[in-house]
């Protein structure tokens, strides 16, 4: 199923044109790194996905059917800030994707349900790598940890697409490629198709089984507000012929990672990346 | 060292915050021993003896004309009427601030109205609260009620729209209903938020409360120092006043702890 296409997808924000002419089809199972300058509306592209923001004009395909406009349970989500809950401990983050789907209005689950839920949030916390760690609050957790509870979080509720706002851009760098190697875990184990914002084009390139890069192309201040961004690279493998590059910020580049990963085949967690599995 | 750098230590920070609690009061002995040996019959600044001899006659002997003790009779009037007001208030603020902060629609319909009415000056409401409600317990409480629950509630929508906007959309994605966003994710970080607005809301509550005493009431810790004003009865009205700023800080601290026990998460986000 989830294949996403955008069509012709601009957005405005008035007289500001943030994205402009995105025509693109991601694939099932795709892990898709978008790249691109500060500002260049990586961001909006992904809330525009996550539903939170809708397209001026065109239109984002799930399936052929128009995605929904609102977030719902079928994309998962991690930020760079603020994906968990602080009021909550590290088991009540996970199992409240379960309440919130069981539980009615009060969203809260008893008895044999939540015994079941916090079975289920417990072997998704060891395999982020958080076991034993139930009882804390969030604010007790190092950054890396924290995104690893965003991520089992977002799985609880077993989501067709994952999206990534900069996940783990404020990690250091050691802790960074730990994450990296649970994150390819994730995506090559569970059926899930990845879109990631980065700053990092060596973590793009690392995790990513396609890279699309942002830019605007025209870069005149007295006209910066009147062109959006295009893509300016979406780069699959063998590059192809350079796209013809139309006025404004769209995908100048999409790339495609050669040698090809391919999600469940069993090469994908050791062929690829610098850095051997540390936990 | 630099002065910003220069920490005191336990003991010296207990020692520093009595300096000026200390100081007060001994300005205050001195100044009224020099009145007094002008004039032993001076009553603005009465002598620790003669407010003691009043405490007495207040707190632990009965009145003679109406055999109450007075002091806890004024006490327990008063803490009454604050603690429903304040209850009653906390509870507007908790549901409307909630819903203002949380749906759009209803922000959009109640956010102006309710601006508008947290700038009506709660004391000029005083007159018609006593005209329409007359001059019991009612009106008072109503007069708690009205000047501390718009403010209340204008600060619970604020702190409700604070919360980070990732954390709304990461509940729907993990397929939460409005009601279970108000619930789960938005009442349980309020509560505590709550708790410092309740807080801050205490001191006025205090002279909403004096206030109306004062002006219509039969029994009161603002009643009684208004009542014996006309006698220029210093020795009982400073005893009042010392009394009726420690309950203030008693609800103050018991608000604090109540925050640290039942929130444990909060503070640690709070520092970290």
């Amino acid at each position: 199923m989830n294949a996403i296409v955008f069509d012709k997808v601009w957005k405005e924000y008035g007289d500001h044109v943030v994205l402009e002419q995105i025509n693109l089809e991601i694939v099932e199972r795709s892990f898709v790194a978008l790249v691109g300058p500060s500002g260049c509306g990586k961001t909006t592209f992904l809330r525009m996905l996550l539903g939170e923001e809708r397209p001026t004009r065109g239109s984002i395909l799930v399936d052929g059917l128009p995605l929904k406009p609102e977030p719902d349970a079928d994309r998962g989500v991690v930020f760079q800030r603020y994906s968990v809950f602080p009021h909550l401990t590290v088991l009540g983050n996970v199992i409240i994707g379960r309440e919130f789907e069981k539980a009615g209005p009060f969203g809260r689950l008893f008895g044999r349900a939540r015994k079941q839920a916090e079975e289920e949030a417990g072997a998704l916390l060891s395999a982020v790598g958080l076991a034993g760690q139930e009882k804390k609050y969030p604010s007790a957790l190092s950054g890396g940890m924290q995104q690893r509870l965003a991520l089992a979080q977002a799985l609880m509720r077993r989501p067709k697409v994952l999206l990534l706002d900069e996940p783990f851009g404020a990690l250091d760098p050691g802790i960074r490629s730990d994450i990296h190697v649970l994150m390819r875990r994730i995506w090559n184990e569970s059926s899930l198709t990845v879109v990631m914002v980065t700053h990092d084009l060596s973590e793009a390139f690392e995790l990513g089984t396609r890279i699309i890069a942002f830019e605007r192309p025209r870069n005149r201040p007295e006209e910066a507000e009147r062109y959006g961004a295009r893509l300016s690279a979406d780069i699959p493998t063998p590059p192809p012929s350079a796209p013809t590059v139309p006025k404004g910020a769209t995908v100048t580049k999409d790339i495609e990672i050669w040698p090809k990963k391919v999600a469940g085949s069993p090469g994908v967690l050791t062929r690829h990346g610098h850095s051997a599995p540390r936990s | 060292m630099r002065a910003i750098n220069y920490r005191p230590d336990k003991t010296w920070r207990l020692a520093l915050a009595f300096l000026p609690f200390a100081l007060l009061l001994l300005t205050y002995i001195i100044a009224s021993d020099i009145r007094l040996t002008e004039n032993p019959n001076d009553k603005l600044l009465p002598s620790f003896a003669r407010m003691g001899e009043a405490i007495d006659a207040y707190a632990m002997k009965p009145d003679p004309r109406t055999g109450d003790y007075l002091l806890w009779n004024d006490t327990s009037a008063s803490l009454t009427r604050l603690v429903i007001g304040l209850t009653i208030s906390t509870a507007f603020a908790l549901v409307l601030g909630i819903v203002i902060g949380l749906l759009p629609v209803m922000g959009a319909t109640l956010g102006p109205v309710v601006s508008v009415l947290s700038m009506v000056p709660p004391l000029a409401l005083l007159p018609i609260l006593f005209i329409v409600m007359g001059l019991g317990e009612a009106s008072k409480i109503t007069l708690i009620v009205v000047g501390t629950s718009l403010k209340l509630i204008r600060d619970i929508a604020l702190r409700v729209k604070d919360i980070p906007r990732e954390q709304l959309i990461k509940a729907q994605t993990l397929g939460a209903s409005t009601p279970q966003i108000a619930l789960r994710v938005v009442l349980p970080q309020i509560l505590p938020r709550l708790i410092d607005s309740v807080r801050l809301e205490i001191g006025p509550a205090w002279l909403f409360l004096i206030a109306a005493e004062a002006i219509a009431a039969d029994s009161g810790l603002g009643y009684r120092i208004f009542l014996v004003r006309r006698y220029l009865s210093m020795d009982v009205i400073l005893p009042y006043v010392v009394w009726i700023t420690l309950l203030a800080f008693l609800m103050d601290l018991g608000l604090r702890l109540l925050q640290h026990r039942a929130f444990p998460w909060f503070a640690e986000a709070r520092t970290a």
